[in-house]
């Protein structure tokens, strides 16, 4: 597996990606993009994954709801993944499809024995289907819920003991978490269990158009910030180096510009290399 | 509180807008996200329904039918399989009677465009077809006729930005959509040669299929629809 810095595959850039031959570069999708039964999608899919190593990144597996993940759904990935044989799979600790509905958020959950034992088991049967290891990453979070049993910290670790499951770290949503609830990010961050963890993405965020910088939002629309940069920094010098992604979704600005983005995670992954 | 109990609380803040989940204010950024990705998507599905009514009115409706019909499968370039159904009864839609069935067309570009990988049937491989050959049509091709309206000149005008014909006659047509070396393509098609495509598709060797067409279209010219249909790659290949 690489420790390189990758980048989100955005279809208007394709032929950069494709030309690219950066050292350590890496591309990531949804697969939920690639679920089609043929057609350019997959040819240019499987175009990058010639070139490249690709990480197959779901938003819709749907772990932390009460229901398995749907089995059609988990064969189309498990037909994916043999056919791209991903470096990463990875999926989010949280839900969005419930009662035959399909909710495009990643929506929370309260961390409750209850759910621990769910979530577990839905990350099982997706590693059983998969016949791989998958990486479970940190929600953003934006309300406070009552009844919490566990520190997403503690859940996070207990789900990757349980089910040998691996962790995404995802630092941008650590640091808006941190502002919208107010806990502390480093102290957070320290806890982390960082041995489990296989990936870290960093993404840029907004304020809320109304409540400003009292409501961070996971927008995606931004580069990365430099308190989050901060936090990346701390978390490499205590994990090593880890595959780090630069996503970005909206407001898409040219492929040379995410590239120099990238470009600066990979000098601190080679920095931290060096002094190892 | 149970996992499902909470999940079911907070689908119902999500569109019914009450109950003490939604009071946060954080609770508006998943009502957004949630509402957003689904016009977003609909917005990527239907480019030309859009190019028609522009950003501002096709996002409300689209919200509208967003909150009354949410998605159903993750695969979000499935999503809006009941748009077009929704634009044929959407009030503010009535003047733009079209608006419907060029939503159909946006929908048969996306179903073309996943398709299944086949190869197509080459004129180049053709020895003399015989009236009992089957030729199927290839998984990615689509076609309809509109009985009323050139619905194919409004879409094709609009899906490549073109500006409609002011003296566009208004009649009935046929639309074929095809993907050859990795691209849809689109041509109008009359009648008859919807009629036998109908009739190709539902396994009929091309004598018969013909015959169907020419009871339906007797002006139809055989040979050059043929010559038509194959450059449209619009069959599969029958070599094994």
């Amino acid at each position: 597996m690489t420790n390189g810095a990758g980048l989100g595959l955005k279809a208007q850039h394709y032929e950069d990606a494709l030309a690219c031959a950066a050292d350590g570069l890496w591309f990531e999708v949804h697969p939920e993009n690639y679920m089609v039964d043929g057609g350019p999608r997959l040819a240019w899919l499987d175009a990058i994954r010639a070139r490249h190593p690709l990480s197959l990144h779901g938003v819709s597996l749907s772990l932390a709801a009460d229901a398995p993940p749907d089995p059609v759904h988990l064969q189309r990935l498990a037909t994916l993944v043999a056919r791209t044989e991903p470096m990463l799979v990875s999926e989010h600790l949280a839900w969005s499809a419930w009662r035959d509905h399909y909710y495009p958020d990643l929506l929370p959950f309260v961390r409750n024995d209850e759910a621990l034992k769910r979530i577990a088991d839905n990350v099982q049967r997706t590693q059983d289907a998969l016949r791989r290891r998958i990486a479970v990453e940190n929600p953003t979070h934006y309300m406070v819920l009552d009844g919490h049993e566990w520190s997403e910290v503690d859940f996070l670790a207990e789900l990757a003991r349980r089910t040998g499951c691996g962790l995404l770290l995802d630092v941008n949503n650590v640091h808006i978490s941190a502002r919208n609830l107010g806990f502390d990010a480093p102290t957070y961050l320290d806890a982390f269990p960082v041995d489990a963890v296989m990936e870290i993405h960093l993404a840029g965020h907004s304020e809320d158009p109304e409540l400003g910088a009292a409501l961070l939002v996971d927008s995606h629309d931004a580069p990365v910030a430099d308190e989050v940069w901060s936090l990346y920094r701390r978390v490499i010098e205590r994990s090593g180096p880890r595959p780090t992604l630069i996503e970005r979704d909206d407001r898409l600005p040219g492929f040379g510009e995410l590239m120099d983005e990238r470009d600066r995670a990979q000098a601190i992954l080679d920095e931290r290399t060096a002094h190892a | 509180m149970k996992l499902a109990d909470f999940q079911d609380d907070f689908i119902h803040a999500l569109y019914a807008d009450d109950g003490s989940l939604a009071r946060q204010p954080g609770f508006r950024v998943y009502r957004n996200t949630v509402i957003k990705g689904c016009v977003d998507a609909l917005q990527a599905n239907y480019p030309t329904v859009e190019r028609l009514v522009g950003e501002a009115w096709f996002r409300a409706a689209a919200t509208i039918h967003a909150r009354a019909t949410p998605p159903t499968d993750a695969r979000l370039l499935d999503y809006g399989r009941h748009f077009a159904d929704f634009l044929d009864t959407f009030e503010p839609a009535r003047e733009l009677p079209y608006l419907a069935d060029i939503a159909r067309l946006d929908r048969y570009w996306i179903e073309s465009h996943t398709a299944l990988d086949e190869a197509v049937l080459d004129a180049a491989d053709i020895a003399g077809p015989g009236p009992d050959t089957v030729w199927l049509p290839h998984p990615a091709t689509r076609w309809a006729w509109f009985e009323a309206q050139p619905i194919f000149s409004i879409w094709h005008a609009n899906r490549e930005e073109l500006a409609v014909d002011d003296e566009l006659p208004w009649t009935g047509e046929g639309a074929l959509l095809t993907r050859y070396d990795g691209q849809v393509r689109w041509t109008a098609i009359s009648r008859g040669t919807c009629t036998f495509l109908d009739a190709c598709a539902a396994g009929q060797p091309l004598a018969a299929a013909a015959q169907v067409m020419l009871l339906d279209d007797p002006d139809v010219e055989i040979a050059p629809m043929l010559t038509t249909l194959l450059a449209m790659g619009a069959f599969v290949s029958t070599s094994p």
